[in-house]
């Protein structure tokens, strides 16, 4: 009976045990289907059709340039490979312009016919209707109704989630402004985060560390959107002053903040790994002469720059998937930034803004779960980075 | 005679350097603190005046530019039990397996790192998976069910990061000293190695509960609400947090003049919460030490 028992407490321990490893996999399932559901997303908003007169050639059009023909940035057919002759474009709420009430009839029973015919003695429009509309003998052609392809999303260099008729979801922008702002704000970190590791593990007075130890436990423990809130109240108007900038969010504002929020597991990291230097290799310096800070320098920092690494990448891990606080401070323009102290947007700062507005089961939405993939991804190599340079340095010791 | 020896060159440089330096890892640890005290004072100075027994007592009104902050205060409660109902008992149990049954090698590894893994992850990944599996796929909706359960997941590596490791500081001598006696396996573990660790897992536990109260991506999608005035009645319902309501008051709304002094109040008392576990934890670690010496 007691075997029994203790059979059953043992399973359920083990049980547990791979419960980290069972919601890693859930993550990766979940994430995975919806993410790449996108790529079987029409170009076009589902239901739509875009709708061109018989005589024009053009067959298929990359999101771009749908973009880019609707937004009346390409006028020409003769740009996108077709023959010479200007664009108009038509959407539905046009059809009043071009048909008087009479003609589309008292519940609008007659639009379908209307634009097909409008459409088919204009040889340089290109109409975006819902399908079901146009009568099926429409003499129209149709633009070829292609897929999202995987190009168009990792390569694509504009975010545009809710532009119609061709959404635009490529992912540069947001990986250049997450890249950006976690890099400078490690930049900003690095030299606080090691100089305080070091104060914390070889200088400080055993008082001192105990104020400091408590005050780096506190700055982990404050929330990010707290974090983001003294951002966006103090931080941004400063640099908004103090760099005359048209607006305060900015890269730069997100960066300080990152960084703030990156030192703490740096320092924790980093202070661990030189306090369990061997003390006889400290001594064995010491004993030839050298002063602390060269022991420091050659000694205790290279023997420990495993952990000092491990230290700065998880900083760098922690500043990649931070959310709230990003969000708050960096104004959050999709655009690929070119200085640090204009407006961008990283790729947590989109989940979170853009998945409350994003109809379920969409484009837009599962755009938005590619983009948690991709941030998954990006935080598991660095985690895997991490893992392999530790166990790179317990090699070395022994 | 014997010639005074002045020190070279060299070495009064090399102890120069070493001054100027630790000089300013000095300047550099104390900005450090002054940036922690400059946002809590700020915080502090701002909020205090906005603090009263009404704001803690009551719900937002007036499209909330007035009124008080009492529902969020209670779904965060309610939160951090729920995440504390989910993470608790899993994350014990996990890190008793690992430092306890595991045997070395690839199994422990393997564990290791997913669970390394799953604390990088970052918290708005949480949010996302939180909504496709319970909002959606378990059909919960945005209720405090959903969001417990994600912030449960959030919590987990912590959890059982701090069980193993204190388990693991435990000398081996208390271990064969109880199986000498002939206690099993089970019996060790549960009169003498739990007991002896548990000072260290109640201060992980409660810091893991800091953590869980001041999230707020897990919970855009799987339970905050932007208002919901009333209290929430079960488990299914949604409810308010005060991270969520800080993020809201000071990045959109009506009147922004107005929700300013509000969101003051609401990130005192969010760090008046995250300062009290703190100490509390801090207070208890002492305690036990104090006792066990």
């Amino acid at each position: 009976m007691k075997k029994f028992f203790e059979a059953i407490v043992r399973g359920v321990l083990t049980c547990s045990g791979f419960v980290t490893s069972l919601v890693i996999l859930l993550i990766i399932g979940f994430l995975f289907t919806e993410g790449a559901g996108l790529f079987n997303e029409p170009m076009v908003e589902e239901g739509y059709v875009l709708a061109l007169n018989k005589e024009n050639d053009v067959s298929s059009l990359t999101a771009e340039q749908i973009k880019a023909v609707f937004d009346e940035d390409i006028v020409n057919w003769k740009e996108i490979g077709g023959r010479d002759m200007p664009i108009t474009t038509f959407r539905l709420e046009d059809v009043e312009r071009y048909f008087t009430v009479e003609e589309l009839g008292s519940e609008y029973e007659h639009v379908g016919m209307c634009i097909a015919s409008l459409i088919a003695r204009s040889p340089g429009m290109i109409a975006f209707v819902p399908q079901s509309m146009l009568p099926a003998d429409a003499e129209v052609r149709y633009i070829d109704d292609s897929t999202i392809s995987l190009s168009e999303v990792f390569a694509g260099t504009e975010w545009f989630p809710t532009a119609t008729p061709a959404p635009l979801f490529g992912i540069v922008p947001l990986l250049a402004g997450t890249l950006w702002v976690s890099l400078f704000a490690i930049l900003f970190a690095l030299p606080f985060g090691l100089s305080v590791a070091v104060y914390m593990s070889e200088v400080a007075s055993e008082r001192m560390r105990s104020v400091l130890k408590p005050v780096i436990e506190l700055l982990n423990g404050i929330p990010s959107v707290v974090y983001g809130f003294f951002g966006l109240i103090v931080i941004v108007p400063l640099l908004q002053q103090g760099f005359n900038l048209p607006v305060g969010e900015s890269g730069l504002a997100g960066s300080i903040v990152l960084a703030i929020m990156a030192l703490p597991t740096m320092i924790t990291v980093a202070e661990d790994a030189m306090r369990s230097c061997p003390r006889s290799l400290r001594e064995a310096s010491l004993a030839l002469g050298a002063t602390r800070w060269q022991t420091i320098c050659k000694v205790v920092i290279p023997s420990s720059m495993s952990g000092i690494t491990s230290g700065i990448v998880l900083g760098i891990g922690r500043a990649v998937g931070e959310t709230m606080a990003v969000l708050m401070v960096t104004g959050n323009a999709a655009i690929i930034p070119t200085s640090i102290v204009e407006p961008l947007r990283t790729i947590p700062a989109t989940i979170a803004a853009e998945l409350g507005e994003a109809p379920a089961g969409g484009a837009h939405y599962q755009a938005l779960f590619l983009l948690g993939v991709i941030l998954f991804f990006i935080t598991l190599v660095i985690n895997m980075s991490v893992e392999y340079i530790s166990s790179r340095n317990k090699y070395k010791l022994r | 005679m014997k010639s005074v020896e002045y020190p070279s060159r060299y070495a009064v440089r090399k102890r120069y350097a070493q001054r100027v330096a630790f000089w300013l890892f000095r300047f550099f640890s104390l900005f450090i603190a002054f940036i922690l005290f400059a946002i809590l004072g700020f915080i502090i100075y701002k909020g205090a005046g906005v603090l009263s027994w009404d704001f803690l007592t009551k719900a937002p009104s007036d499209g909330m530019t007035s009124g008080g902050i009492f529902p969020a205060i209670v779904g965060t409660l309610c939160l951090m039990a729920g995440s504390a109902v989910v993470a608790f008992p899993i994350g014990i149990m996990s890190g008793i397996y690992m430092s306890e049954f595991a045997s070395k090698g690839w199994v422990v590894k393997f564990i290791r790192l997913m669970t390394n893994n799953l604390s990088g992850v970052p918290s708005i990944v949480f949010g996302l998976f939180g909504m496709a599996l319970f909002v959606k796929y378990l059909n919960f909706g945005d209720s405090i069910l959903a969001g417990s359960l994600t912030l449960g997941m959030l919590s987990l590596p912590l959890v059982i990061r701090t069980t193993e490791e204190a388990l693991k500081d435990i000398p081996d001598s208390m271990r064969e000293g109880s199986l000498a006696l002939g206690a099993s396996k089970l019996q060790t573990i549960w009169r003498v190695i739990l007991p002896m660790g548990m000072p260290r897992i109640i201060t992980g536990l409660i810091l893991s509960l800091g953590r869980v109260s001041g999230e707020t991506a897990p919970i855009l999608f799987t339970c905050a609400a932007y208002f919901f005035p009333q209290l929430p009645t079960s488990i299914f319902d949604q409810c308010m947090a005060l991270p969520y309501h800080l993020y809201v008051l000071s990045t959109s709304g009506t009147d922004m003049a107005a929700q300013q002094p509000i969101a003051y109040g609401t990130a005192l008392v969010l760090i008046v919460i995250i300062l009290i576990i703190n100490l509390l934890s801090g207070a208890l670690r002492r305690y036990f030490e104090n006792r066990l010496k």
